[in-house]
């Protein structure tokens, strides 16, 4: 029972990380890699609170996904927009220029080492209750993660920005003949996407720790789950998450020699019988 | 230009002007002006040639990916399993004793065309993003199989005690390398020709018809997976040769041959160079790694932000890579020429 | 033809046999991993390197000292290393290689050290086999069996008698693994379960969890210092192994001053065998730690800048008895045998084998001066490699 929880916490941990990719590039059809440096950002910027001003540990959150969101549209403006009709390998290109840039600067105003992180007393341990090892921390993961995904779903089906959004998605061209702002709804939605890559990382500190290559080292998981889940698919995202991080806990705890297989090998298996993912739309590009 | 009289015969049985396709398929007088570099590098760097050797070698293997990517459209981000598969190929069989380096050119190739073979049938469906997931996925586990065989691989510590022979038995590998440069050239140029004879043959033509658009090729009478099939398989032997080139020439084999960033910056190499014209391979393998190489000797520390800026420039300013930008550059000169001309 | 050999061999003999005294500069040149995954390795080499030469003055044997540093990141690819060290014997003509702050990196290049007859002095990388693979090889940093037999040796004598054994799945790891195992059995204790994990691991929550269910008396731990030791050490604290009176006994890569501070409460009681602490009491380590702060005010010294440091020594005072000679076959001997009170206490290089003998400690992480540190309390003086025996 206890590595079914973990499984699960574990899974949501991905799913926070993973689900502001499944934004920009499935709403928004944009490769950025350089997710992964929006959420080493939100996790410095939540250490450097923490630890430099004693700001306490949630009140970091909300200022990680402003200052992200901050950047991200900042960014979009300036230099994401131009490329959204050029091809995927191009975005590939130029947003691992970002993300080797953000690396660099990383190392050169925080150091190779890794940062401190002490969570608050009562995030901490594990609650009473016989028989399963419920963390706290893991819980909080948990409910933190449904209450995104549910915000997030709701948003995207049942109010106009996500009408909008999804509208500008399917065809620009005629959303803007309605009378739909097309690049602020892209600016919000890339917003959005960065601000919930910021989150993620600073919510993944406290188990991933946090260093320079932070950007690099979790591409891979997140662009495992989008895959999957099948991208711009908010509830796929999570389901895949949540399959990924139980099928690797409950494997590594009875067959450890095994490893880190598991997920490479789901992620093999899915993608071949269902190439568009366990939710995707039909054969996008 | 009136070349008639040669080229009036250029018309296919039914009539089908096949000049364009015979212009192409001529070297261009910029090739031979290209090809000239490695022999001038070889008198204007004499101290640096292990590392104009690794350029060859990377060359080889963008390569290898330009086959599959730039002309048959399949997005690889896994391509590093059959540079792997050929470094320790070549490794493991002069570990052995077979340390002779042709042979383990040809080893390297059949190991990495046969795995090209059977994982080909991952990549016939799916979009871009499936495509990269799948082969990052396979090349993930082959390192985590490399891992897991340290008494075959070596492990993170690396495969050693390789001992590579003479070269036709006459001439060693030695520190300066002199020999493993004029090798891995000879190599890259050989394997060059044979794949630009390829993709200017009918062969090439339908892989190009693929990518632009799969559906309509077989209306055509193409058979797509089968050329799928092929193409894969030949990226694949072309990444295990440049493997074992590696491996020759540094009688080591680490397991990050097999690794997601060995993968991650081929393709960053290609798409800088331009994909689809063969050159843009090896033009972007050179830029790439004389600038890393540059920076990273001015600062060991923070060179990574300057190449990260150099990547993001040239995505803002010259869009389809180098081979992009010169042809813009060509076809304004060519623009204004005619203009002169015309006046 | 054989052209090509003989000019190469022609060249190095004439380098070889000139004088190299006088006013030539003697040129190091560094191979670290200074940018990716293992900056932090080659960041504390590179203090410990400088902070030698801003403290000793850098004329060795007469001649001034030129550092060259190249970065060889990711610091795994041996074929990027080896080209590094062949561009610095051929390009730069340096007269001696050192740094490695990886395995594969000293493997690579230790037959371009034998083959061109350059001295190469390995200052962080821990594979035993490494001293076999070149005659001019010499080690100031440590072997992973080195370090892991004592707190084997120690546990079985403290009433520790079920381990179960938790190492990072790569070379290195399995060592660690092999040699506790050895130890630990052959005084008497019990390997209640092992478990090798991944090297990228981002949750330890079902390898935990299995320790905790198993209930051994002690987990013997070996992970490279970074991002995994702390979540490790963070989850052991949180799931309640702690608590439950599961004790961690490791090398102290777990308690790297680099990552203690970031792992903060959760080491405290965690015993380690490891040849360096920052508190080491000793008048060598103070004047040591001293310059350390002031250079470098931001960071601690670890067991890495002292090798990167002793590395430095063994140079210079090689360097004061040849004369100034670097020629490959007089360094080494000079080298043999060579001992020194060093910042972590005494060491000597093994003539035999030409790696590192040096003092373990036993030790316990507490805090000292509101810092966490490796308190040492016990000592096996003058260990040399089992790896080896």
């Amino acid at each position: 029972m206890t590595v079914l929880f973990d499984g699960v916490a574990s899974g949501m941990l991905l799913f926070l990380i993973s689900v502001g990719l499944s934004v920009t590039l499935g709403l928004m059809n944009f490769v950025n890699l350089a997710h992964g440096a929006f959420a080493m950002l939100g996790g410095y910027v939540c250490v450097l609170l923490l630890s430099r001003l004693s700001v306490p540990f949630l009140v970091t959150l909300p200022i990680v996904v402003v200052v992200c969101a901050g950047v991200g549209v900042v960014l979009e403006r300036t230099l994401y927009r131009r490329l959204y009709g050029a091809s995927h390998l191009d975005q590939v290109l130029f947003s691992i220029g970002l993300v080797f840039m953000s690396v660099s600067t990383a190392f050169y105003f925080f150091g190779a080492q890794q940062q401190p992180l002490q969570l608050p007393d009562y995030l901490r341990g594990q609650l009473p209750i016989p028989g399963v090892d419920i963390g706290v921390y893991r819980l909080f993961l948990i409910v933190l993660g449904l209450a995104i995904a549910a915000g997030l779903q709701w948003m995207l089906t049942r109010t106009r920005f996500g009408a909008e959004l999804r509208a500008a998605v399917d065809n620009r061209r005629a959303a803007r003949g309605l009378g739909i702002n097309v690049d602020r709804v892209f600016s919000l939605a890339f917003a959005l996407g960065s601000a919930l890559a910021g989150l993620g990382g600073a919510l993944g500190v406290e188990t991933l720790g946090l260093d320079p290559e932070f950007a690099v080292k979790y591409i891979v998981y997140f662009l495992i789950v989008v895959a999957v889940g099948g991208s711009g698919n908010i509830l796929g995202s999570l389901y895949a998450s949540l399959i990924i991080g139980v099928t690797d806990v409950v494997g590594k705890y009875y067959l450890p020699q095994v490893g880190a297989f598991f997920i490479y090998a789901v992620m093999v298996v899915t993608l071949v019988f269902r190439p568009q993912g366990l939710f995707g739309r039909g054969a996008a590009k | 230009m009136t070349a008639h009289s040669a080229t009036a015969q250029a018309r296919s049985a039914h009539g089908v002007d096949l000049r364009p396709f015979q212009r192409d398929s001529r070297w261009q007088p910029a090739e031979f002006a290209f090809w000239l570099l490695p022999v001038v590098a070889w008198f204007a760097f004499p101290e640096n040639l292990p590392f104009l050797t690794q350029i060859a070698i990377t060359g080889l293997f963008a390569l290898s990916l330009d086959l599959i990517l730039g002309y048959a459209g399949i997005v690889s981000l896994g391509h590093a399993a059959f540079f792997g598969l050929g470094a320790y190929a070549a490794g493991i069989l002069a570990r052995n004793g077979m340390g002779d380096p042709l042979l383990g050119l040809a080893a390297a190739a059949l190991l990495a065309a046969a795995a090209g073979f059977v994982t080909s049938f991952l990549v016939l469906r799916g979009a871009d993003l499936t495509r990269l997931m799948v082969t990052l996925g396979v090349s993930l586990m082959l390192y985590e199989a490399a891992n897991k065989l340290t008494a075959f691989t070596g492990g993170v510590d690396g495969l050693q005690d390789i001992e590579i022979k003479p070269l036709l038995g006459l001439f060693t590998f030695d520190i300066y390398g002199h020999t493993g440069y004029i090798y891995c050239v000879v190599v890259l140029f050989a394997l060059f020709w044979i794949a630009r004879h390829l993709v200017h043959s009918p062969f090439g033509l339908e892989l190009r018809g693929i990518r632009l658009n799969a559906m309509r090729m077989p209306a055509l009478g193409a058979p797509v997976n089968r050329r799928l099939v092929a193409v894969y398989t030949i990226g694949a032997a072309y990444a295990g040769v440049a493997g074992a080139l590696l491996t020759q020439t540094t009688a080591f084999v680490s397991i990050d041959v097999l690794s997601f960033p060995r993968s991650a910056e081929l393709l960053l190499i290609l798409v800088l160079g331009g994909t689809g014209s063969l050159y843009g391979a090896l033009l972007g393998t050179i830029v790439f790694m004389v600038a890393h190489h540059l920076l990273a000797d001015i600062n060991p520390q923070y060179w990574q932000f300057w190449l990260g800026l150099l990547l993001v420039l040239v995505v803002l300013f010259a869009r389809e890579g180098i081979m992009g930008g010169l042809r813009r550059l060509a076809t304004a000169f060519r623009a204004r020429k005619s203009a002169e001309t015309s006046q | 033809m054989q052209l090509n050999k003989t000019l190469a061999i022609a060249a190095l003999a004439l380098g070889a046999t000139a004088p190299s005294f006088a006013a030539d500069p003697v040129k190091i040149g560094l191979v670290l991993p200074m940018s990716g995954p293992f900056a932090a390795y080659g960041k504390q080499i590179e203090h410990g390197v400088k902070l030698y030469l801003a403290t000793h003055g850098d004329t060795f044997g007469g001649r001034k000292v030129e550092l060259i540093v190249k970065d060889d990141s990711p610091g795994t690819s041996g074929d990027v290393s080896k080209r590094l060290a062949q561009e610095l014997v051929v390009k730069d003509k340096v007269d001696i290689l050192a740094g490695f702050g990886l395995t594969p990196s000293a493997l690579a290049v230790a037959p371009v050290s034998a083959e061109a007859k350059i001295p190469m002095v390995v200052m962080n990388a821990a594979t035993s086999i490494i001293t076999t693979k070149s005659p001019y090889l010499v080690r100031t940093s440590h072997t992973l069996p080195q370090d892991t037999a004592p707190i084997a040796t120690w546990a079985a004598k403290n009433n520790i008698k079920k381990v179960y054994t938790l190492v990072s799945d790569f070379g290195p790891g399995h060592d660690a693994e092999t040699q506790f195992k050895k130890t630990f059995t052959a005084a008497g204790g019990e390997i209640v379960g092992e478990v090798r994990v991944p090297v990228k691991n981002p949750d330890f929550a079902p390898y935990l969890q299995k320790i905790k269910d198993t209930k051994p008396e002690a987990v013997f731990l070996f992970m490279p210092p970074g991002a995994e030791t702390i979540a490790f050490m963070k989850g052991f604290a949180d799931r309640g192994l702690a608590a439950a009176g599961i004790r961690i006994i490791a090398t102290g890569d777990l308690t790297d001053e680099d990552v203690l501070d970031a792992t903060g409460d959760p080491a405290l009681g965690v015993y380690t065998s490891f040849h360096y602490s920052e508190v080491h009491k000793s008048p060598e380590n103070k004047t040591y730690t001293d310059a350390y702060a002031k250079a470098y005010p931001k960071d601690r010294p670890n067991f890495m800048s002292v090798a990167g440091y002793d590395g430095m020594q063994l140079i210079a005072e090689v360097l004061k008895k040849t004369g100034g000679s670097t020629d490959a076959e007089k360094f080494i001997a000079a080298a043999k045998g060579m001992s020194w009170v060093s910042p972590r206490g005494k060491i000597t290089i093994d003539p035999e084998t030409r790696d590192i003998v040096q003092t373990v400690y036993i030790r316990k992480v507490e805090k000292v001066g509101g810092k966490l540190q490796n308190v040492e309390f016990d000592q096996i003086p003058d260990v040399k490699d089992p790896g080896k025996q």
